[in-house]
């Protein structure tokens, strides 16, 4: 993580260079991390008060329906936190971007955070609607699956001792597994479908009540703030962590 | 650069079978597992031939798990993987060959093996040749899924464990068709679907693995 030699360029792509200093990257994230809480704070206030008492009961599940305001948005980050790494890893692996492995470490133990929040809300609501706590059903053997691999990279990164290497290692990883989620996906779904099909994403529009989409969608982008917040926070503190290292080995080797 | 890589070929196959995995092996390893098994269920001839498929392909994994942690390293700490890169013949299709030579000595025997041991857990006999395809087609999958996390896990002393961590839940897919194949068949379905998309799994990871692993193994060297 030495400092980059910042290429001139306009636009997006200085600013991508220039927060590949982390010294200036600490700067700007601590300036912007207050009010990134703040807003994470206000949007998850709303979207929980409208999902938890403004939004109709289901007529078949009741209640209990409003676990979705958890669950769905939950499901949706565990993806999008692997997609987020995936992206790193083409940081790591194909810009040699200072600070992409450490957004990757930074990111790996929230996606798994995320996909554990899934499958125990969707666990809680399987139970009143289904009669069961677990069911091998194709979208939820998905996320168990994602899981795993989370729980992989996680113990790769652990595994090996130098940053560097590690790094570069969970990129790959990461990668191989990119290219292996959509197949697991196809496959699973080809093997067993219990679960109400995706009700958001689909041809002709949303089949859910605008009710009860509004929070749904405010939830997600809750969410979304809150990885981007956690996110922020860990990479800081994944910079600081390094740098403490290296004053703690240049002191060892002065005192040689 | 073909000499090469059957030079390749032929020393892992020698020191597989010096070191004690060879071929013969590999079959005494299926008979036993199989062997094992109705005393962990009961000898019930219906629960066997039901859950035969599922027994096969577990079997599969378990034998290309076994070996994959010195698959790279011992090469590794002796310093043939740096004569490898070193080679006119890309590191590539080296590690390619040397899975080959894995499989040969794991999947393939299986494969070979398997309307004996479909005998023996009562699978139908109409199951039994895509069952044999099946195992044909799928575990050089399962092999060239393993050589990633083999490269992957190269230099760590204990990484047998990670090995499996890291691989495990890529092998789903080539289980699932595998299985489904077996199953198709023995209810007297077309199996064409299941065994074709088997295929197709198992080109696309052929064709992905090496460079993941040779990337890995690049890696190392910083």
């Amino acid at each position: 993580m030495t400092d980059a030699t910042t290429p001139p360029a306009q636009g997006f792509w200085a600013a991508f260079w220039s927060l590949a200093n982390p010294g200036r990257f600490m700067v700007y994230s601590a300036r912007w991390l207050p009010w990134l809480w703040l807003l994470t704070g206000l949007t998850m206030a709303y979207g929980l008060y409208k999902g938890l008492f403004v939004a109709p009961a289901d007529y078949q599940q009741g209640e209990s329906m409003r676990i979705m305001y958890i669950h769905v948005p939950a499901a949706w980050l565990g993806m999008f936190v692997y997609a987020t790494m995936t992206v790193s890893a083409l940081g790591t692996l194909v810009w040699r971007h200072p600070l992409a492995d450490v957004s990757q470490k930074a990111a790996a133990p929230v996606g798994a955070g995320f996909t554990v929040i899934c499958l125990v809300t969707g666990s809680f609501w399987g139970k009143p609607t289904w009669g069961t706590w677990w069911e091998w059903d194709a979208r939820m053997t998905s996320v168990l699956v994602l899981l795993l691999i989370y729980l992989g990279i996680i113990a790769l990164w652990r595994a090996i001792d130098e940053p560097l290497r590690a790094a570069r290692a969970v990129a790959i990883m990461t990668l191989v597994g990119a290219i292996n989620l959509p197949i697991i996906k196809f496959s699973v779904d080809w093997w067993n479908t219990l679960h109400q099909p995706a009700s958001v994403f689909k041809k002709g529009g949303p089949s859910i009540h605008p009710d009860m989409l509004e929070p749904l969608l405010v939830m997600g982008i809750a969410f979304s703030l809150l990885f981007a917040a956690i996110h922020i926070v860990r990479m800081q503190a994944e910079i600081i962590d390094r740098r403490a290292d290296r004053l703690a080995q240049r002191a060892a080797s002065r005192e040689d | 650069m073909i000499a090469a890589l059957r030079a390749v070929l032929a020393r892992e196959l020698t020191l597989a079978r010096r070191i004690g995995a060879g071929v013969e092996l590999g079959i005494v390893f299926f008979l036993i597992l199989i062997s094992v098994t109705p005393f962990a269920l009961g000898p019930d001839q219906k629960l066997l031939s039901r859950l035969a498929p599922a027994l096969l392909w577990l079997s599969a994994l378990l034998a290309t798990l076994l070996g994959l942690d010195r698959l790279l390293q011992a090469d590794e700490e002796d310093g043939v993987i740096d004569e490898m890169m070193m080679s006119a013949a890309p590191l590539e299709l080296v590690l390619a060959t040397k899975a080959l030579a894995h499989w040969l000595v794991t999947g393939l025997p299986l494969a070979v093996l398997a309307p004996l041991l479909g005998l023996m857990l009562a699978i139908s006999p109409d199951a039994m040749l895509p069952l044999a395809l099946s195992l044909l087609v799928g575990t050089p999958a399962l092999t060239f899924i393993g050589l990633v996390g083999a490269g992957l896990t190269v230099s760590l002393r204990r990484g047998g464990l990670l090995l499996s961590v890291l691989i495990l839940p890529l092998t789903v897919p080539t289980l699932i068709f595998g299985v489904a194949v077996v199953r198709e068949a023995a209810a007297g379905q077309p199996f064409a679907t299941p065994l074709t998309l088997l295929g197709a799994i198992t080109l696309i990871i052929t064709v992905v693995s090496p460079f993941a692993a040779a990337a890995a193994l690049r890696m190392t060297r910083g």
